[in-house]
């Protein structure tokens, strides 16, 4: 370790091995509080454990400096055992100013360590704050474990050799706060000492500022007399193989190249830039070398027809977008179903209706993925259940994309978007072949001549010698492809395009529910929800209730054996980030008397708030 | 565009088999059978023909082109269209759109298209009416037009599709008319030599539901008093006598009289330069017919190369693969910071 070589008085202090811990540094978004929670996650990612985040922070790029508005967070439990969720409630609390306090205190567990930074508590930042007396005084925060540190002028007496200007000094605080956290859970440093290197490669005096600084917060808890433990959470058993930090966003893009890949197919992204759903466009722009071509078009209309018109040229072509986006995408989606293209549309959810909460997180877009289109005009519906599934989810959204010549949804969120976790990296091999077929061959050749098994139409793309012709949104006549006004052919084709998309059920798994396989009750979750009913499943369970979990990745078509399961339990609970829409298309389908249990806060579930809707159920 | 010997193609090859839906008279016949004439021309294999449309009547086009043809969504044609031409550089795209389906609804996505110089070419039928919704008026329609949907008229006005075209930066901007065949496919033959965006104004007649919008500029009687025909390098003469010319005056241009004892000759006129560098110039060609007396200009307005959006991405993937190398996915699974458990 780098202290080590550092002066310092090495006390030998108490420490403590536990498995878990929930950290939150919240502070202004000018604190850089995103950069210090990736940094502590990446250091405890890489040293073995499991963990889960929530970076939480506002829509507005700076609102005005300590106010509760421009408050940003980030959470990360890490454990030696399994993590589902970023935790219910913090162990550590690490305040930036009284606005991060006061917005943030009420998470933190009783007589948690809460670490302040008392040099943002003048009267005039409590004001900002809204605060009417100082609660570092006034014995509101008795119920903690309170450590009341001078932060900027601990960081100034650190830096004051390098010559920097005081605003320069004070924005390495961030880092003195990281080497406190690093000292309390005593982790090395040096993956952060790199980053910093690699980060400012071109200002080597903020490299050493910020190092010195991150420095100057572990010694100061190695020093002095204010922690007397310090933790230590062993590396987790995770199943073997290698690991690295991935968020839904990165994944997702990572698992479009890949598909791309798999299917031999140049990757074409149309997209306007939205939050939370831009980082993909950031990432898959980044991968040139890949032949991906990325489209930053004039609005959300051209991000998908830009990509109908690469699927119609022979691209594997995606449109990425948030919750306002999809709604302005509408009309194109039904020219994707009517033309009968594969596209893939990533929807990354966040509050709404409208603009709605950017930067939250929510799940209320599915009926919309389901019906918001005029007419008849089915769509295969996938959802991502963690950031790691993100990627899983983009591989099987291209191959039933291009197997069955249709657009496919993919619902992620802003929990997911931003979310991380280790994940364990795949073998190419281990990665689904996608078979793709150009036609060719003008003998017999129609372009609404389905394949009986699939009822995919071939794709014959521009520049087929001999395959001319002509596809639109008008109703076409099945198997010429012809402009048809036909009473019956529309039926037809009605039903046609409807098969197609249930034919895909065939082709997906049946769900196998975790916990017990028959009981009294069954929760029917889908997306984002997936930590948070995952790990009240295991505690209900360990206290004695028979219940079960299906975590639907597929949403349209519903897999096939559903039906049957649900039968197996007692009753349905159907967690949703909405006010019931699952539960709509479940009650509607399968006739059951499935309940809906709702939270629409922009905030992900509880662990404890399912488990304590499960304890209502069953009494 | 192609290595293997094309074979001879004719106006019937581009002919399909359905039967075209536009009213008996309409200005649209005159279009297509431009087109067909042209395109055989070309020296481009058939298939590397793609044409694309939006809504409108001027969008049913692709179905009478025996070409690859997609017919899309309201406005959304050149977005649509540069897609394919991103994904497929080689290709020969074309646009039929409308005054609404291009000036309206669609205005942005032609903006940008032009903006980028993506390499598509764009008819658009001027037709100043909204026909396939029967009637109402459009971006195009003159002030105070009495439609459907304005039975007193009016109150907004109306775009300048040249105007905008150049505004927007398009490398090649041109106006023609549905029933001066000879030169609407001159000028056709003219965008498709032209590497990036073509933007053509096709004054075309609904004779339905706005007949004789252009009869001041395509009747016999009075044509040669009303148009003027740009030729690069050639003097801007019109006239039933071809004794009126333009000049500029500083940044006016003037109608002028020849050989009446003023003393003025051809060498005194306004010379016209498509390459000319300042779209200026260009600007106030478009901006000429606004003003009373004023002939207006048909023909090739504006023309100059610049790298092509399709080009300059793929050129962009192309160097970045020379210099990292083709992508490995094993290496990009595994990029990052990663650590092994056992």
């Amino acid at each position: 370790m780098a202290t080590t070589t550092d002066p310092v008085v090495q006390k030998r202090k108490q420490r403590e091995v536990i498995t878990k811990a929930v950290l939150r540094f919240c502070g202004d978004s000018g604190d850089g509080m995103q950069i210090t929670g990736s940094q502590f996650t990446n250091t405890v990612a890489l040293y073995g454990n499991d963990l889960a985040t929530f970076p939480d922070y506002p829509a507005e790029i700076r609102a005005p400096a300590g106010t509760l508005p421009g408050v940003s967070g980030f959470q990360i439990q890490f454990s030696s055992n399994d993590v589902f969720t970023p935790g219910d409630s913090v162990d550590v609390l690490v305040a930036m100013n009284p606005a991060a306090l006061k917005t943030n205190i009420r998470d933190l567990k009783p007589n948690g360590i809460l670490i302040v930074n008392s040099d943002a508590f003048a009267d005039s930042d409590l004001r900002k704050a809204q605060m009417t007396s100082n609660p570092l005084e006034d014995h509101s925060l008795d119920g903690y474990r309170l450590f009341s540190v001078a932060l900027e002028g601990l960081t100034r007496a650190a830096l004051q050799e390098l010559g920097l200007d005081t605003k320069t000094m004070d924005r390495c605080k961030n880092f003195f706060a990281l080497g406190m956290s690093y000292w309390l859970y005593n982790r090395s440093m040096e993956l952060t000492y790199k980053w910093i290197e690699d980060k400012f490669a071109t200002k080597p005096l903020l490299v050493e500022a910020n190092k010195l600084a991150m420095r100057a917060g572990y010694n100061y808890c190695e020093a002095t007399e204010a922690f007397q433990v310090s933790y230590e959470i062993p590396p987790a058993k995770l199943t073997p193989g290698t690991y690295r930090n991935l968020n839904g966003n990165q994944a997702l893009a990572i698992g479009f190249v890949a598909a791309s890949q798999k299917a031999g197919l140049p990757l074409f992204l149309g997209s306007y830039p939205i939050t939370p759903a831009s980082d993909i466009l950031h990432e898959l722009s980044a991968y040139k070398n890949f032949g991906v071509m990325t489209f930053q078009a004039e609005d959300e209309i051209a991000g998908i027809t830009s990509a109908i018109g690469a699927a119609y040229s022979g691209a594997l072509a995606l449109t990425t977008t948030s919750g306002p986006g999809m709604a302005l995408k509408t009309e194109a989606l039904g020219l994707a179903v009517a033309v009968e293209l594969p596209i893939v549309i990533c929807n990354v959810q966040r509050g709404g209706p409208s603009t709605g909460l950017p930067t939250k997180t929510e799940q209320a877009d599915l009926l919309q993925a389901m019906y918001g289109r005029n007419s008849e005009a089915p769509i295969p519906i996938l959802a991502a259940s963690t950031p790691g599934d993100c990627f899983w989810v983009a591989v099987e959204a291209c191959r039933i994309a291009l197997k069955y010549m249709v657009p496919v949804i993919i619902l992620s969120d802003g929990y997911l978007a931003n979310g991380a976790e280790p994940w364990r990296v795949p073998n190419v091999d281990e990665i689904p072949g996608i078979p793709v077929k150009f036609t060719t061959d003008p003998t017999g050749f129609y372009p609404y001549k389905r394949n009986p098994q699939t009822l995919a139409r071939p794709w014959a793309i521009p520049g087929t010698p001999g395959l001319e012709h002509r596809i639109g949104g008008i109703e076409r006549q099945n198997v010429t492809g012809n402009v048809s006004y036909e009473p019956l052919n529309h039926e037809t084709m009605v039903r046609l395009r409807a098969a197609k998309v249930e034919g895909v059920a065939q082709d997906i798994p049946d769900v196998v529910p975790a916990g017990d396989p028959d009981g009294d009750l069954v929760m029917v979750a889908w997306g984002s929800t997936y930590g948070a009913v995952t790990a009240a499943l295991k505690t209900e369970r360990a206290k004695g209730h028979r219940i079960g979990h299906v975590h639907l990745r597929h949403l349209n078509p519903l897999p096939r054996n559903l039906g049957e399961v649900l039968g197996r339990y007692g009753q349905v609970l159907v967690p949703e980030m909405n006010l019931g829409q699952l539960v709509l298309m479940l009650r509607a389908k399968y006739l059951v008397d499935a309940q809906s249990y709702n939270k629409i806060q922009g905030q992900p579930f509880k662990q404890s708030e399912i488990e304590a809707k499960i304890e209502e159920l069953l009494g | 565009m192609t290595t293997t010997a094309t074979p001879v193609l004719t106006k019937k090859d581009f002919q399909t088999d359905m039967e075209a839906r536009w009213c008996p008279g309409c200005g649209d016949y005159a279009i297509l059978s431009a087109v067909q004439s042209v395109f055989p021309e070309l020296g481009i294999p058939r298939e590397k023909f793609v044409v694309v449309s939006g809504i409108g009547c001027s969008s049913r086009f692709p179905y009478y082109v025996n070409t690859f043809g997609f017919h899309t969504i309201h406005g959304r044609a050149p977005a649509v269209a540069t897609g394919i031409k991103i994904t497929q550089p080689d290709l020969e795209v074309w646009v039929a759109t409308g005054d609404g389906d291009s000036l309206a609804i669609g205005g942005n996505h032609t903006i940008h298209m032009l903006r980028r110089n993506v390499g598509i070419k764009v008819l658009m039928f001027n037709n100043r009416i909204y026909g396939l919704t029967k009637g109402q008026y459009s971006p195009t329609s003159e002030f105070g037009k009495k439609s459907k949907s304005t039975p007193f008229g009016t109150v907004d006005r109306p775009f300048n599709p040249l105007a905008l075209a150049i505004g927007s930066d398009a490398s090649f901007v041109a106006r023609a008319v549905d029933v001066f065949q000879p030169q609407l496919k001159d000028t056709l033959k003219k965008a498709a030599a032209h590497k990036g965006s073509a933007y053509i104004e096709i004054l075309q007649n609904c004779n339905i539901f706005n007949n004789g919008a252009w009869f001041d500029l395509t009747e016999k009687e009075v044509r040669s008093e009303h148009v003027v025909q740009l030729e690069d390098g050639k003097p801007l003469i019109y006239g039933k006598d071809r004794d009126k010319g333009i000049r500029l005056k500083g940044m006016e241009p003037e109608i002028v009289h020849l050989g009446n004892g003023n003393g003025l000759t051809e060498k005194d006129l306004l010379v016209h330069d498509e390459h000319h560098p300042d779209p200026s110039y260009a600007f106030i060609l478009s901006q000429m017919e606004d003003k009373p007396g004023f002939p207006t200009p048909i023909g090739v307005f504006r023309s100059w190369d610049r790298d092509r959006y399709e080009d300059l991405m793929s050129k962009q993937i192309k160097d970045i693969i020379a210099k990292r190398g083709a992508g490995n996915l094993t290496e990009l699974l595994h990029s990052g910071d990663t650590w092994e458990v056992r």
